[in-house]
């Protein structure tokens, strides 16, 4: 049956296995659909869908708005920024504003966690979580999983470690649901400032040496610092978070192993990773980004199929 | 459920060697030609004329593509149980081509419809045409209508028309499944 077991995508942890495959099974129709000369399928024609973005996205916003596009939907775009949510709306009136102009799905990106789910509680449309706070962000765990699995054939089995700021990442936190529910295995790497006190009961372990946990791995998937986020200091200096935590090419060649380098984006170069890690032929940084699209293209095509027509 | 043959696999092998023998005469070399078969169940009957062509009448090098036409469908959301997508697999650009679609049974001619959509995406082509085994009269919702047929039949709404390949089935068969009364 090709049909997700969700009515909305709030988070990986509410998907199971099948709606995993049927996804990456969709997204790879997707990407050969992107890859034509005219990269677009009418499917979504008499669909609308609104880009909520309470926080600052470029990539994400881009890439859904390409996919939404790609689907032929009609889309409306929302940035906090300029809105009246700075003249003290809430949530609820500012997506019900928008629900009466007749759209069916929403896609946002909110500071809060557990806003989406909120949403969806609320709100008659499907809602697809674009990152909320530092709970998740399921589409980039998904087209993470699905680069991986293009990259080395199968995501179970294999071993991934995530460095860095693990504590105010929701691509960590969904990163780490998707590969477990893979069957892949799972290291965090960062200062201990930066991990979750109780993290190693999700079934991951930690390690504290960035050398030995990129012996171990296949791929290293590789968190900014995301300064914005830290009201106090977490580490000394970013100059030894560099020395500790940053991966740069003589590190990587004096391992005896190709790993795979991933990193959802922005890069702060020569802080988590060197220029020449970035660019080299072992980073697949950007075909995360490609795969972005298909993943949310095919997001949105399964559960725009549950809006029945009447 | 009752379950009618109506054609075996002789009967078959003829139709589609008269078919590739129709399509010669219209495409001779088959240099400017396309054959594009619709996902999922054209492909079969592609592939078999190619096969045909190649193997008994020495055509070579025909262009063949497959086309999935899930995402042109016009019945997305008004389904109960979803459709898969299959792969499209078209390495070539079709600008200036003869096309011929290729599909196992004609119905509505909704599925064509949906690959004329489809394949706008790979270029203009010269012209484009239609070759089905079975064509079941009186049943179009639309003006569309094969170049080629294997066998016309007129069937009524409940009955459904089956293609079997012997690639997955025990032998090459068409037969007419009609629900119990």
């Amino acid at each position: 049956m090709a049909k997700l077991s969700v009515s909305h995508l709030l988070g990986i942890k509410h998907l199971n296995l099948e709606d995993i495959n049927l996804i990456f099974n969709t997204a790879d129709h997707f990407k050969e659909v992107i890859n034509r000369p005219i990269k677009k399928v009418p499917s979504l024609r008499d669909i609308t869908i609104a880009n909520l973005f309470f926080e600052n996205s470029t990539r994400t916003k881009l890439s859904f708005e390409l996919a939404e596009k790609r689907l032929s939907a009609d889309i409306i775009n929302f940035s906090a920024a300029q809105s009246s949510v700075k003249k003290g709306e809430s949530l609820i009136d500012t997506a019900n504003n928008i629900l009466s102009m007749k759209v069916d799905i929403i896609v946002m990106r909110h500071p809060n966690e557990g806003a989406g789910d909120f949403l969806a509680k609320h709100i008659d449309a499907k809602i697809v979580n674009a990152g909320d706070g530092a709970h998740e962000h399921p589409t980039q765990a998904l087209l993470d999983s699905f680069s991986i699995r293009e990259k080395l054939g199968d995501v179970k089995g294999k071993k991934v470690v995530i460095v860095g700021d693990i504590k105010h990442s929701r691509v960590a936190l969904s990163n780490i649901y998707a590969l477990k529910l893979q069957g892949a295995e799972v290291k965090l790497c960062g200062p201990t400032t930066l991990i979750p006190k109780f993290i190693t009961s999700l079934g991951v372990s930690y390690e504290k040496d960035l050398r030995k946990a990129l012996e171990w791995c296949d791929v290293a998937n590789v968190l900014r610092v995301q300064h914005e986020r830290m009201d106090v200091k977490y580490f000394p200096s970013i100059r030894e978070y560099t020395q500790l935590f940053g991966i740069n090419k003589e590190l990587l060649d004096s391992i005896d192993k190709d790993i795979v380098i991933m990193h959802p984006g922005p890069i702060n170069r020569g802080v988590e990773l060197t220029s020449d890690v970035a660019d080299s032929k072992q980073s697949i940084i950007l075909n995360q980004v490609e795969n972005g699209v298909a993943i949310r293209m095919a997001v949105i095509y399964l559960l725009a199929q549950q809006i029945k027509r009447d | 459920m009752a379950k009618k043959t109506l054609l075996n696999e002789k009967e078959i092998y003829i139709i589609l060697n008269r078919l590739a023998c129709q399509l010669i005469e219209n495409h001779q070399d088959f240099s400017n030609t396309i054959l594009i078969g619709i996902q999922p169940r054209g492909v079969y009957l592609a592939d078999r004329l190619v096969q045909v062509l190649t193997e008994e009448y020495q055509v070579k090098d025909i262009k063949l593509g497959k086309l999935d036409i899930t995402f042109y469908r016009d019945d997305f959301r008004r389904r109960e149980d979803p459709l898969s997508a299959s792969s499209t697999d078209i390495n070539f650009i079709v600008d200036n081509k003869n096309v011929v679609f290729i599909d196992d049974v004609l119905f509505s001619g909704r599925s064509i419809r949906a690959a004329l959509t489809a394949i706008q995406a790979f270029g203009r082509p010269k012209n484009i045409e239609l070759l089905v085994l079975i064509d079941r009269r009186f049943s179009r919702h639309l003006p569309i209508q094969p170049d080629y047929k294997g066998r016309q039949v007129d069937v009524i709404k409940d009955e459904q028309v089956k293609v079997e390949w012997k690639e997955n089935e025990p032998r090459d068969k068409v037969c007419i499944v009609s629900p119990d009364v």
